[in-house]
Formats: structure tokens, sequence, C-alpha cells
């Protein structure tokens, strides 16, 4: 495939450098994730995966899933992450046993899954490339197609947000 | 680009996800799992959006990290009640729907 890569007259080098960088920096996050012994080193890396998720997005045209990325992500649900590691008391700073006693099997299910599905993709998209006339997608397209085709399922995640924060209110108060 | 950069990176990030919910025992960690899951598929989604130049993927992106919040939420809720009952957020401990 890297054949393909430089036989190709039209690639944009730095973007492929760029989306090289991000995708590093995002697997050795979600490696620590997975591995780390430290509850809040877990967490900040998973920031890493998510602020690299955003970079990854702005590289696909998509501005306003980036900025929604950092705004709900990386600012929201991280605070919400470190909540719950302060609040369940886990042991802040130290190492413990975080994975329990299956946790080897999860590696052969994880590779066999891994293998599969870059089979069906190499095998399917080959070399396909991503249109490159440097258009963005406007917020204000977005917002039309958020509120006509797909206004129904705007409601109904309305509604869930709302059943979500009442439950959550309802789960964690102390009575 | 070859979309594949892209696809590839979701299945691995996809897959490590995967690992993390299996090995894990530490609930919040299971969670933080589950968000690396669910980012990978936007990634596929705006990937493929970007391939088509259509804006559906854009639009399933913004409404699946709405329903990620929601659901870190209330699985940090019920995290912390579990926890404010049983002083321990341990995987391995909560078997009592094993029979």
């Amino acid at each position: 495939m890297s054949a393909v890569i430089l036989a190709a007259d039209d690639i944009y080098v730095a973007q492929n450098i760029g989306f090289g960088i991000i995708a590093a920096t995002m697997i050795a996050g979600a490696l620590k994730v997975v591995t780390s012994k430290n509850v809040v080193h877990a967490a900040l890396s998973l920031v890493l995966v998510l602020g690299g998720a955003a970079a990854l997005y702005l590289l696909l045209a998509a501005e306003f899933v980036a900025v929604t990325q950092v705004l709900v992500y990386v600012g929201a649900v991280m605070v919400l992450f470190l909540f719950g590691v302060m609040l369940t008391r886990a042991k802040l700073g130290q190492e413990g046993n975080l994975n329990n006693k299956n946790a080897l099997l999860g590696v052969p299910i994880a590779l066999l899954m891994l293998g599969v599905m870059s089979w069906v993709l190499i095998d399917g998209f080959e070399d396909t490339r991503l249109p490159q006339d440097g258009s963005q997608v406007s917020i204000e397209a977005v917002s039309d197609s958020i509120f006509r085709p797909y206004l129904l399922p705007f409601w109904a995640l309305s509604f869930v947000l709302l059943a979500a924060v009442i439950g959550a209110i309802v789960l964690a108060r102390k009575d | 680009m070859l979309i594949n950069n892209f696809l590839l990176l979701g299945a691995l990030l996809f897959c490590i996800g995967v690992y993390g919910v299996i090995a894990r025992k530490n609930a919040v960690m299971v969670l933080m799992s589950i968000e690396l899951i669910l980012n990978s598929v936007n990634i596929n989604l705006l990937a493929f959006d970007r391939l088509h130049g259509s804006l559906d993927g854009n639009v399933f992106a913004l409404y699946i990290i709405a329903v990620a919040a929601a659901e870190v939420g209330v699985g940090l809720a019920m995290v912390l009640l579990i926890y404010r009952n049983r002083k321990s957020i341990s995987l391995d401990e909560l078997s009592e729907m094993k029979g």
C-alpha cells in the first residue's frame, strides 16, 4: 500500500504527515487507557485520544463536529469522569490492579476482531481516495440537515437527554 | 489521503476499546473504554461522510456525541450508586444475577 502512496502524484504530503502524527498519538493514548494501572493517568490519556479525534475531524473538514467534540468530550465528559474517579475514592496517584482475572482473554478477541475488520476494509476500499477539493462542511448546511430531514431524531435525542439528566439526578442523590 | 487510513485507525481504536471492556475490572475504566469505541465509530462516520460528500455523517456524529454524553452521565450515576451500596466498584463482585 505504501508503494501506491509513493507513486501517486496528487498526494498531499502535509496532510498525510499530520494524519500519521495524530494517529500515532491516538493509538498510544488508547493503549495507555486500557493498560494503565492508575485511573487518573488513564483519564488523562483519554483526553489525548479525544483531542486527537477532534484534530482528525478537522482533517476531514468537519469543523462543527470537531468543536463539539472539544466542548462536550474534552470539556464536559472528562470532568464527569474525573468526578467519578474522585467520588468513588479510587486511590488517587496510586497504582492498583485494575484488570480482572480473565483480562488476557481480551487479547485474542481484540486481535481477531482487528484482523477481520482490517481484512474487510483493505479488501473493500483498497486505495479509494478521499476528495481533496479543500471544501469545508458549512455549519449552515449541517443545521439545515439537522432541522429538516433529521428533525425527528433530534426530538428523540432531546427526550433522551432530558431522561438522562433526570435519571442521573434521581440515581445519584442521597435521600 | 486514503480513506483506509481513517477506517483502519477506527478499527484499531474499536478493538482497543473492546479489549478494555473485557479486561477492566474498575467500572469507571469500562466506561472510558466505551468512549473509545464510540469515538472510533465517529471517525468512521465522518470519513464516509467526506468520501460521499453528504452531510448525514456529520449529523449522526453530533447525535452520537450527545448520546455518549447522556450515557456517561447515567453510567457514572449508577457507578456512584453501586459504590455507595457496596463500597467497591469492582465489576467482578457484582455477581447477584449469576443464579
